[in-house]
């Protein structure tokens, strides 16, 4: 490997590194607005000014100098001390000095940095340039005067979010930033602008004025939003979650995170549980938790074993899934479901018969990729931005069975249903056979429909003929968008031997006793049995009830959640639980006692030493495997003829609306601005 | 030590000890007072006297606090409970301001790091109440303090103008 020296130390780089990663490297930081690593190189700040020898005698930008073996690297020297302060000075010609009202303030790069590597006063005493605020998003908050113009956010559209809304016009003093047509960036990667903006000229408008970052407490937890598992901060004050960042985690999200999984904090004051509900004559009426708790289990209790049920939601956690799981299986119901879209995977005796096997990192080797009733701009953006980046570099071909979505990526529409999936297309058939990594991504839009076990079916073969589930790799990607679906799967939160699933469960006359732990996806309006739902928010598993006992939200309980890669993670407590509500494990407990059925673990502690004693796979955190998993396709599915082929319309994604799917976001007035200014606005173009 | 004793007793039997005391008397009686009939007298006080908060507000009425928290995040005592949110017209203003008075200590820390000169302490140190909730105060008496002695902050910070 090459080397060069920073600041007299020798460091071994990898050829094609630029000065500023070698200058890192040896430990030695180096200030930047513009440069950002998971972004092409602009070079237009020149905040990385450094010395370099042999070159010419003259500051050089490190971020877009290539370095080269046997160079001299200097970062301390007077010259590039000077030329710092110059640069800084040049920067803040224009720049207010209006941090006191700026969002940005205390996390600030450009503070920082002038506080740093600046001048102590300011020696520029003309007037100061304005520029005219944009409105560029809801979700964006702009002060167009702090813009420095280091186009990261030019960038980032363009690159990762894939939309070209946002250009800089001009030259000199006049350059500036804007979108051509107002509210033009409709991404649902739109939060992460205001992230990467080193200063405040982009700021989050639905948290503006909120909370200043140094008062906020930080907790590190999972997001729920879909089932990638995006690793979240959730910062909070008091009793109230502020705001929702995302953590740098490479194997996820990298440092991005959906807006869904980031606006979505005032819906979680809004339309709270915070007591407990039992329906008298008709109508939900407070009631004391004994009242409540006493009026469930005299239910359970009266009823046959087979004639009472659970049904898991998508934002559950593992630990209250397990719980659920002991109690109905204690009673001696076989009827439990985790998955209330009805879909077709799980009961193999294999985790990888249900995992996004590639792994998500792993997805950017695929060379072929097809995507069976995948819509990935609603199920998982950050996938998409995945697969963004793969077809940016020239190297994945995609194609797409099911209706024609928009992606941030090119895709070859191959038909859209199960009968263009049993004869696809023999130009991407040839491509698949070729292909050095080829991946199927399964939807839960194909898995979902009474036809789902001979869809399965039909990807297996097709995974068979194509050769997707090697030694060495295994493409064969299934795709959820709900948090809690794997780690169901995983503990086996499927009907037992002679149970019904969530569908026959939600059949009018098939139960007595129907327990909706948190599940709002589906409609159990027609179901006559008496409903008892746990949750946290007042939506429409709540409001068919006959009791409800108020849950806590994610943010509010320790709990581990699997993604979809199967890559099991913790998430902490940030806030309490509102009002009288309780964690859903407790619930289950003290409804349990009651029942003459006591659960065996007192403390969350206990509990979740129980689940992974039975189930390992829950014990190793963030770990997911290396290596391909096996898999014996030959399991998968069913060959039974539900429908015809020909009778199945296109895969649909079960998700209409991505800034509605599930009970906190319909609770968040943000979302549903955002819904009603993206998605609706949208609705009569996609007719046309 | 027998002569020490002897002068000793001199000295008491000609009561030298009073005759002094009785002559401290004497020459402060002739003095000026240095004490003041308060409440009807007060003593001069400086201008950076740091009594009871005000918030201010500019001469057309508007209030100065932008909401920054920097009074917050130095309050030593941590006195100062701040909550803000975009106010109709879009700019940044406090939907809460309050101080307790009961644990703040005086220090003037708030007022030096507000960018605004919107919190100050001001002149008065007649504030005292019966309840301890009286004590904490929130955003609407702050301002109606600010209106009160805004003449006499306003004093205050011009002469102490130079030195800052």
């Amino acid at each position: 490997m090459p080397v060069a020296k920073v600041n007299g130390v020798e460091v071994e780089f990898e050829p094609g590194m630029t000065v500023l990663q070698v200058a890192e490297r040896a430990g030695e930081e180096i200030p930047r607005f513009c440069y950002h690593e998971r972004l092409s190189i602009a070079g237009n700040c020149r905040m990385c000014l450094v010395e370099v020898k042999p070159g010419p005698p003259k500051p050089q930008a490190s971020c877009a100098l290539p370095a080269a073996d046997g160079q001299e690297i200097f970062t301390k020297t007077p010259m590039v001390e000077k030329a710092r302060k110059g640069v800084m000075e040049f920067l803040l010609i224009n720049h207010p000095l209006d941090c006191p009202i700026c969002d940005q303030g205390g996390e600030c790069d450009l503070q920082d940095q002038a506080m740093y590597y600046g001048r102590d006063e300011s020696r520029y005493l003309e007037n100061k340039r304005a520029v005219e605020e944009k409105a560029i998003s809801p979700t964006i908050k702009t002060y167009m005067t702090r813009c420095i113009q280091c186009t990261r956010c030019v960038r980032f559209v363009t690159e990762i979010a894939g939309e070209s809304e946002i250009g800089l016009i001009s030259r000199g003093e006049d350059a500036e930033i804007i979108t051509y047509v107002e509210d033009a960036v409709t991404s649902e990667l739109s939060g992460n602008l205001s992230d990467i903006c080193p200063v405040g000229a982009l700021t989050h408008r639905p948290w503006q004025f909120h909370y200043r970052p140094w008062e906020l407490k930080k907790t590190f937890s999972v997001d729920v939003m879909d089932g990638m598992g995006s690793s979240i901060r959730v910062d909070s004050r008091g009793a109230e979650v502020m705001r929702i960042l995302p953590r740098v985690h490479e194997g996820v999200n990298e440092e991005w995170l959906g807006d869904k999984s980031r606006y979505i904090v005032d819906g979680l004051n809004r339309q709270r549980l915070d007591r407990p509900y039992v329906r008298r004559s008709g109508k939900l009426t407070p009631a004391s938790w004994d009242e409540a708790l006493d009026a469930v289990a005299a239910k359970l209790s009266a009823s046959s074993p087979d004639r009472v049920g659970v049904i898991a939601g998508d934002l559950q956690d593992a630990e209250s899934m397990k719980a659920a799981l002991d109690l109905f299986r204690a009673l001696g119901s076989a009827n439990t479901d985790c998955r209330q879209d009805g879909s077709a995977l799980g009961g193999g005796a294999e985790r990888a018969g249900w995992l996004f096997n590639s792994t998500i990192a792993g997805i950017e080797q695929a060379d072929v990729v097809l995507l069976v009733g995948a819509d990935l701009k609603r199920e998982a953006p950050l996938l998409g931005a995945r697969l963004r980046k793969g077809w940016l570099a020239n190297h994945v071909t995609v194609g797409a069975v099911g209706r024609a979505v928009e992606t941030t990526f090119g895709v070859k529409q191959l038909g859209g249903g199960l009968q263009s999936l049993l004869k696809l297309d023999k130009d991407f058939v040839r491509l698949m056979e070729g292909a050095k990594a080829p991946a199927i991504i399964v939807g839960p839009g194909a898995l979902s429909r009474e036809d789902g076990p001979q869809v399965l079916r039909a990807v297996a073969d097709m995974a068979k003929a194509y050769n997707v589930v090697r030694p060495d790799w295994n493409g064969l990607n299934f795709l959820h968008n709900a948090a809690s679906r794997v780690a169901g799967l995983d503990m086996g939160f499927l009907p037992g031997a002679g149970g019904l699933s969530a569908r026959e469960m939600l059949k009018p006359g098939a139960l007595d006793v129907l327990m909706l732990l948190g599940a709002d996806e589906c409609d159990a309006s027609a179901s006559s049995a008496f409903k008892v739902y746990v949750g946290s928010h007042g939506d429409r598993g709540a409001h068919g009830a006959d009791v409800i006992l108020p849950a806590a939200a994610w943010v509010e309980k320790p709990g581990l959640y699997v993604n979809m890669e199967g890559r099991v993670q913790m998430g902490e407590r940030a806030v309490f639980p509102k009002g009288e509500a309780k964690e859903d494990w407790a619930i289950l407990r003290a409804l349990s006692e009651r029942l003459g059925k006591t659960l065996p673990y007192d403390s969350h502690d206990q509990l979740r030493a129980l689940l992974m004693a039975e189930h390992p796979s829950f014990g190793r955190i963030d770990y997911v495997p290396e290596a391909a998993q096996p898999l014996d396709l030959s399991s998968l599915g069913d060959r039974k003829l539900v429908q015809k082929a020909e009778d199945t319309g296109a895969f649909a994604s079960p998700i209409t609306d991505y800034y509605l799917s599930n009970p906190i976001a319909r609770a968040s007035v943000i979302m549903a601005e955002l819904s009603a200014l993206r998605v609706k606005a949208q609705a009569p173009m996609a007719a046309e | 030590m027998m002569m020490q004793r002897i002068g000793q007793a001199v000295r008491g039997a000609m009561l030298l000890d009073v005759w002094g005391a009785i002559g401290l008397s004497l020459k402060y009686m002739a003095r000026p007072k240095a004490t003041v009939n308060y409440p009807f007298e007060r003593n001069p006080q400086s201008s950076r006297f740091r009594g009871e908060h005000a918030l201010r507000r500019y001469s057309n009425g508007e209030e100065r606090c932008i909401a920054c928290k920097l009074c917050e995040a130095i309050c030593p005592a941590q006195a100062i409970t701040i909550e803000s949110e975009p106010r109709p017209d879009g700019s940044r203003r406090t939907t809460r301001y309050d101080i307790d008075m009961v644990k703040c200590i005086y220090c003037g820390l708030c007022q030096e790091a507000c960018p605004v000169d919107a919190i100050v302490e001001g002149p008065n140190q007649e504030f005292s109440v019966e309840t301890r909730e009286e004590l904490y105060y929130d955003k609407e008496r702050l301002l109606a303090n600010g209106d009160r002695w805004e003449r006499e902050i306003a004093r205050n910070l011009r002469i102490d103008a130079p030195y800052r």
